[in-house]
């Protein structure tokens, strides 16, 4: 499998990256280079085998419902780019 | 009774399936220890997990898969004992994380139904494809600055149930009975409030429109609709304008609409092409979510008596109508009333008078039943006093009006103005007798053939006592004087 330079320009839109022409082929070469090497999974043959979520075998672990956090808005606040008053202060956006 | 739309050029079927948004009633959000209550002052109900700070890893809150589990059994659908979940990924300022987190491929609840029913309808079962959990978002406030947009993250990451529906209504009462019984079933379950006014139950609409007879056509999405009555409004304005197109040689596109009450129609909300291109992928930063049988078998065994359960055994228990039954099961609060007043007592006269003169009373109060001025023991005192002939139906109707301005029982408004029915034969020969000499006119006109004059003396007579008089007695004692001075 090999990335078209639109796949490329698409994931930049999608991840709102912008990229020139040259960042693009740059890109293209070294994203097909990494997706080239995971390829070789494909040679190992999984048919029977169940999917592997994790190996350390460990399963989700459980929060109790208990209100323990939250209450700090200055902390939350603090590296906001823009903040008006209690709130979050960014570049207005409707859709 | 089928709805159709009738088109220029014959009638057109509609199709509807809804996408509801159920926030999950507890006390932390699902993935962090934040506190999930409405109306806090901005921003202090939430943690770093909630911010998109980085390095926070989410935890999975275990009462909120139980709230999940418990709606699934509700909706007597399928339970997956391991789910997983994914990221959702798009930009939007109340999204800190720039993804979602939400069960995409393997969700926690598989197929299920619901039995809807509306006032002449048949009831009918309406497909569940799925439940899923996800995160809320934040909330943006446009109209506070020129420039700029305000984000409140207290909402981001509570947890929220999607329901998804087969495409299984046919019409826009279909699919307001559907969100009446689905929002009933998760107060009686208690896993989700179901207040649409405060956003704790939103809901996508689905529609298009079809010949009878065909498969489905191209839908179009009405999104973030948040009153029933206003899905209705937006199912029936969005067919309308997929008919014309239709009929005028266009294509109904795919897309997501919103829905403007003020002007009744519905508009294209203009995003880019790809913006539902989520990339959607398993997040590595959980687990798949495994639970036990026994854990969800217990949560089986804790469940409340449902809906539908309830409303079979008022009809088996009490005899009443079915009809009144959905009506009386629809609020816990009505049903809890009803069967205080019904115990032990005439179940239809306790249907009637719940359902009549108390939710009338109610209504013109605006009060719930929580807040009635008369309490269920009262309104069962009262039809005591009915059934022992204490005092009579109409006489009932006072002292039930007196109950709701006063909130004294009946008893004692009986006995303080003297309401009790005459049972006194003499005492109602005497007004028979009164009446009859003082109507000589009517009474020979009665006797020349007039039958329906009787009402009238009959009225004239318990006038005479007030309305007091025992109404059958007065019959029999009307019955009698007026054949004998023949």
């Amino acid at each position: 499998m090999s990335l078209e330079s639109a796949t490329i320009k698409k994931i930049a839109r999608l991840a709102r990256i912008g990229l020139d022409e040259a960042a693009v082929t740059r890109l293209q070469a070294e994203l097909n280079g990494i997706v080239g090497w995971v390829e070789q999974l494909n040679e190992v043959d999984v048919s029977g085998l169940a999917p592997l979520a994790s190996v350390s075998g460990t399963t989700l672990h459980l929060r109790a419902d208990v209100v323990n956090d939250g209450g700090d808005r200055e902390a939350v606040l603090a590296n906001a780019p823009g903040r008006e008053g209690p709130f979050f202060a960014v570049p207005k956006v409707v859709e | 009774m089928s709805y159709v739309i009738e088109g220029r050029t014959g009638p057109w079927e509609i199709v509807v399936g809804l996408e509801v948004h159920a926030q999950v009633v507890s006390q932390a959000k699902l993935f962090s220890g934040a506190a999930t209550a409405f109306g806090a002052e901005p921003n202090t109900q939430v943690s770093f997990v909630d911010a998109g700070f980085p390095g926070m890893l989410p935890v999975i809150n275990e009462y909120c898969v139980a709230q999940a589990v418990r709606t699934g059994l509700g909706l007597e659908a399928q339970i997956n004992l391991v789910s997983r979940f994914d990221r959702k990924n798009y930009f939007y300022a109340d999204l800190p994380n720039g993804y979602q987190i939400s069960q995409f491929e393997q969700p926690i609840v598989g197929t299920g139904k619901i039995l809807i029913e509306a006032p002449g309808m048949e009831s009918r079962e309406i497909g569940i494809t799925r439940l899923h959990l996800e995160q809320d978002a934040g909330k943006s406030m446009h109209d506070q600055d020129p420039t700029r947009s305000m984000i409140d993250l207290n909402r981001a990451g509570v947890a929220l149930m999607e329901i998804v529906s087969e495409p299984d209504m046919r019409s826009p009462q279909e699919a307001a009975a559907y969100l009446r019984k689905l929002r009933t079933i998760l107060r009686y379950l208690g896993t989700c409030d179901g207040n649409m006014e405060e956003g704790s139950m939103r809901a996508d609409v689905n529609v298009s429109v079809r010949r009878a007879g065909e498969g489905y056509r191209t839908r179009c999405e009405i999104k973030n609709v948040n009153s029933i009555r206003f899905v209705s409004q937006a199912i029936e304005v969005e067919a309308t304008r997929q008919v014309a197109v239709w009929e005028d040689g266009g294509v109904v596109d795919q897309e997501t609409r919103l829905y403007d009450p003020q002007r009744g129609e519905t508009r294209s909300l203009r995003t880019k092409e790809d913006a539902h291109d989520y990339r959607y992928f398993p997040d590595p930063d959980l687990q798949p979510l495994v639970i036990s049988k026994d854990w969800v078998d217990g949560l089986r065994a804790e469940l409340p008596e449902l809906p539908d359960a309830k409303r079979d055994r008022f009809v088996a228990q009490f005899g009443i109508a079915p009809y009144d039954a959905s009506v009386l099961v629809a609020e816990q609060a009505n049903a809890a009333y009803f069967e205080t007043v019904a115990a032990g007592r005439n179940g239809k006269l306790a249907a009637a008078w719940v359902t009549g003169e108390l939710f009338a009373a109610l209504n013109r109060l605006g009060v719930g039943i929580e807040a009635s001025p008369v309490k269920a023991a009262d309104l069962g005192a009262l039809l005591d006093l009915i059934a022992d002939q204490t005092i009579n139906g109409r006489i009932a109707k006072d002292v039930f009006e007196d109950m709701v301005e006063t909130g004294r029982p009946p008893g004692e408004i009986v006995a303080s103005r003297g309401l009790r029915q005459v049972t006194d034969t003499g005492a109602i020969d005497t007004a028979v007798a009164t009446v009859l000499a003082a109507n000589g006119d009517k009474v020979a006109e009665y006797r020349g053939g007039k039958d329906k004059l009787f009402g009238f003396f009959v009225g004239q007579v318990m006038k005479a006592m007030a309305g007091k008089g025992n109404p059958a007695l007065v019959n029999e004692a009307l019955v009698r004087a007026l054949a004998e001075n023949v």
